[in-house]
């Protein structure tokens, strides 16, 4: 039925029309007027093909372009807006963007212009604040975060400009946001962490204070306990400190540009001694590999780490693989694979192993002086690089590590190397 | 976007599009604040996403009654068909997710009146994942790039395994103390809403793939969760 009247309203309607009346032509004049009943067809055809009876607004015609709201907007104010170190975005009254500059392009991606603010800034907050600017003209300021592998926080600042016409700009308070987030975690997670050994150095020293105090041979067992467990504060304070400067840096892309094999050898080389105590040979085989954007020093930690890992549950005697490599494809990424032949890990246990203080085995990895946070560092080193980690591991087996480093064309390297550093300077929070 | 000879109608699909993602926004900032009530213990995010969940609704049958406007009168075809279909379903989906968000925000409220557990941060962990598989999806969605959609699509295996690593931690937990058994079912359920909105972002991918490609994600998706054939033998804390 709608079908049919969907027909009638389109090219049916017109022709029915025309028959009826043909027909009314042809009892009235005879078979003759046949050929008026065709004429009459093709002329009701003509008639709908050249005269619209939709409504003149709806009318198939092309539209007058719209007036540029920005035509007014001189080329120098244009300039001072592109070159202001600031992400700025002017919205029009149906809240599209209208223009937007290098920076706010840099925030929330490319092609910005004619789209609805919705469709580029996701924030009900922020949506809601424009609204306002535009029917109240009141001014707002709104904080928000865009969720994503690093969390990014601004604050934004609406202004009606014009009838509508409104400016948006943003403020960055990531750095701010993470130094404040990092100092709490810190000192949840040092208070935390440090209660045990603490706990079990100060017992020992009572101990030693009371009834152990003449007895030689449980004193130098008791310092001995005690050495280790001072031992384990300061291996947990130094990777504190650590994955809280790496954090603090995550949103901030790395410069240096970075051989990948010379790291890996440089890591391998600090444990070189670890690995002869427990009789492990580590080997490293590569390819001719491109450069690729890092921080050297991040790299070699990460790479420490993953070697450090292989190492101490790794087969006592046994063999430490390191592969380096590269992808197939023309933007392929670069890998290293860092291979073991321990006991392997649970899968239950796979996809939490990069959680701060999360341990397969707590007692395993107390023993051999784990901190909990090996992994956790490699991820945020790892997602400051935009790399990526994936773990093979097979119980009774042993495991693979295997890092994916993104690799850029040339150009592009050129590019963000000319690029002025950052503005948020390295500032150790504690 | 192919221009229409008729521009409103052009205005109009965009209207209804800009209204989902505007919708999805309320559902990112409804999920996150619900992710911050559990992770750190923010009794007054989990307020604003309880009370957030009324307008996500509202906009539902805002898009519903656009969307439905739009086929009566406009007949799109095609491309168009494909886009006002995407938005009744995207908003159904958004709006599922926006419940979820609500329960947990619910639980939150409940959890945070009890000494903290360090699971928690796990949860939060999980949390972060669905709301990035969100996020992802979305912006698919508004760039109309199927490989992102297919890609969220994916990715939900990550999810599940986590759940299914936090579904064996949670059951040996209550078998080693009975008295954490309360706490532990609510993040048992807070662990499970978390995987049922990466589920409904998976969802999305489809409709969104779909919707550029007109073709189906028709291969097995990766799925992970095992946790219905899991369990954990009992052993006696005592003996």
């Amino acid at each position: 039925m709608v079908e049919s009247l969907r027909l009638l309203r389109g090219w049916m309607g017109p022709v029915l029309l025309g028959l009826v009346a043909g027909g009314a032509v042809v009892a009235w004049a005879g078979a003759d007027a046949l050929w008026g009943l065709v004429g009459f067809a093709l002329l009701a055809l003509l008639v709908r093909r050249f005269l619209s009876f939709e409504p003149k607004a709806a009318r198939a015609s092309t539209p007058a372009p719209p007036a540029d709201p920005l035509a007014g907007l001189p080329p120098l104010a244009r300039l001072l807006l592109e070159r202001l170190p600031l992400p700025v975005m002017l919205l029009d009254g149906n809240v599209r963007v209208l223009l937007t500059n290098g920076d706010m392009q840099m925030a929330l991606g490319p092609a910005l212009e004619r789209k609805h603010l919705s469709a580029v800034l996701r924030n009900p907050a922020v949506l809601d604040a424009v609204e306002t600017a535009l029917i109240t003209g009141e001014a707002g300021n709104v904080p928000f975060s865009i969720a994503g592998l690093v969390e990014r926080h601004y604050e934004a600042y609406t202004a009606r400009i014009d009838e509508g016409l409104v400016a948006l700009v943003l403020h960055d308070i990531t750095a701010i946001r993470r130094s404040e987030q990092m100092r709490a975690d810190f000192v949840a997670n040092a208070s935390h962490e440090l209660r045990t050994p603490l706990a079990a150095v100060s017992g020992f020293i009572d101990t030693l204070r009371g009834h152990a105090r003449d007895d030689e041979a449980a004193r130098d067992r008791f310092l001995g306990i005690m050495a280790a467990e001072a031992a384990r504060m300061r291996r947990l304070i130094d990777d504190l400190l650590s994955l809280t400067r790496i954090e603090l840096n995550e949103h901030v892309p790395p410069l240096g540009r970075v051989e990948l094999e010379s790291v890996v050898r440089q890591a391998a080389a600090a444990l070189a001694p670890l690995a002869a105590q427990d009789g492990i040979t580590v080997s490293i085989e590569s390819a001719a590999l491109p450069e690729i954007l890092g921080d050297h020093d991040e790299l070699v930690q990460l790479f420490q780490n993953l070697i450090h890992n292989a190492i101490k549950y790794g087969r006592s005697g046994g063999q430490v693989a390191v592969t380096l490599g590269r992808e197939d494809g023309p933007n392929a990424n670069v890998f290293a694979a860092v291979k073991d032949d321990g006991e392997g890990i649970p899968r239950e246990a796979l996809p939490r192993l990069t959680e701060r203080f999360y341990r397969v085995d707590v007692k395993r990895s107390r023993e051999r002086g784990g901190t909990g946070l090996g992994l956790a560092i490699v991820k945020h080193i790892l997602s400051r690089h935009q790399g990526r980690l994936s773990i093979d591991s097979k119980v009774g087996e042993g495991s693979t590590f295997t890092v994916f480093l993104p690799t850029l064309a040339a150009p592009d390297v050129e590019e963000i190397l000319q690029k002025p550093p950052e503005s948020h300077p390295v500032t150790e929070v504690l | 976007m192919n221009d229409h000879t008729v521009k409103s109608f052009d205005e109009q699909l965009q209207a209804l599009s800009a209204a989902v993602a505007q919708m999805g926004g309320l559902a990112e900032a409804q999920l996150a604040a619900a992710i911050d009530a559990i992770a750190r213990r923010d009794s007054s995010a989990a307020e604003s996403a309880v009370a957030g969940d009324a307008r996500i609704d509202a906009l539902q049958q805002e898009i519903e009654e656009r969307a439905l406007r739009l086929l009566a009168l406009r007949q799109p075809m095609a491309v168009d068909l494909r886009d006002t279909m995407a938005a009744i379903k995207i908003a159904n989906e958004l709006e599922r997710i926006g419940d979820l968000a609500k329960n947990i925000a619910k639980r939150a409220l409940v959890l945070n009146r009890e000494p903290p557990i360090r699971l928690t941060q796990s949860l939060g962990r999980m949390g972060k994942a669905a709301q990035n598989q969100l996020k992802q999806v979305l912006d698919a969605f508004s760039s109309r790039d199927a490989e992102e959609a297919e890609s969220v699509w994916q990715r939900d295996g990550e999810i599940d395994e986590i759940y299914n690593s936090l579904f064996r931690e949670l059951l040996t937990y209550m078998m080693e103390d009975p008295r954490t058994i309360g706490l532990c079912t609510h993040l048992l359920f807070v662990a499970k809403n978390i995987e049922r909105s990466g589920d409904h972002c998976t969802n999305i991918a489809e409709v969104v793939y779909h919707m550029v490609k007109a073709g189906h994600l028709t291969a097995a998706r990766p799925k992970a969760d095992i946790t219905s054939e899991t369990s954990v033998p009992y052993e006696n804390p005592a003996a």
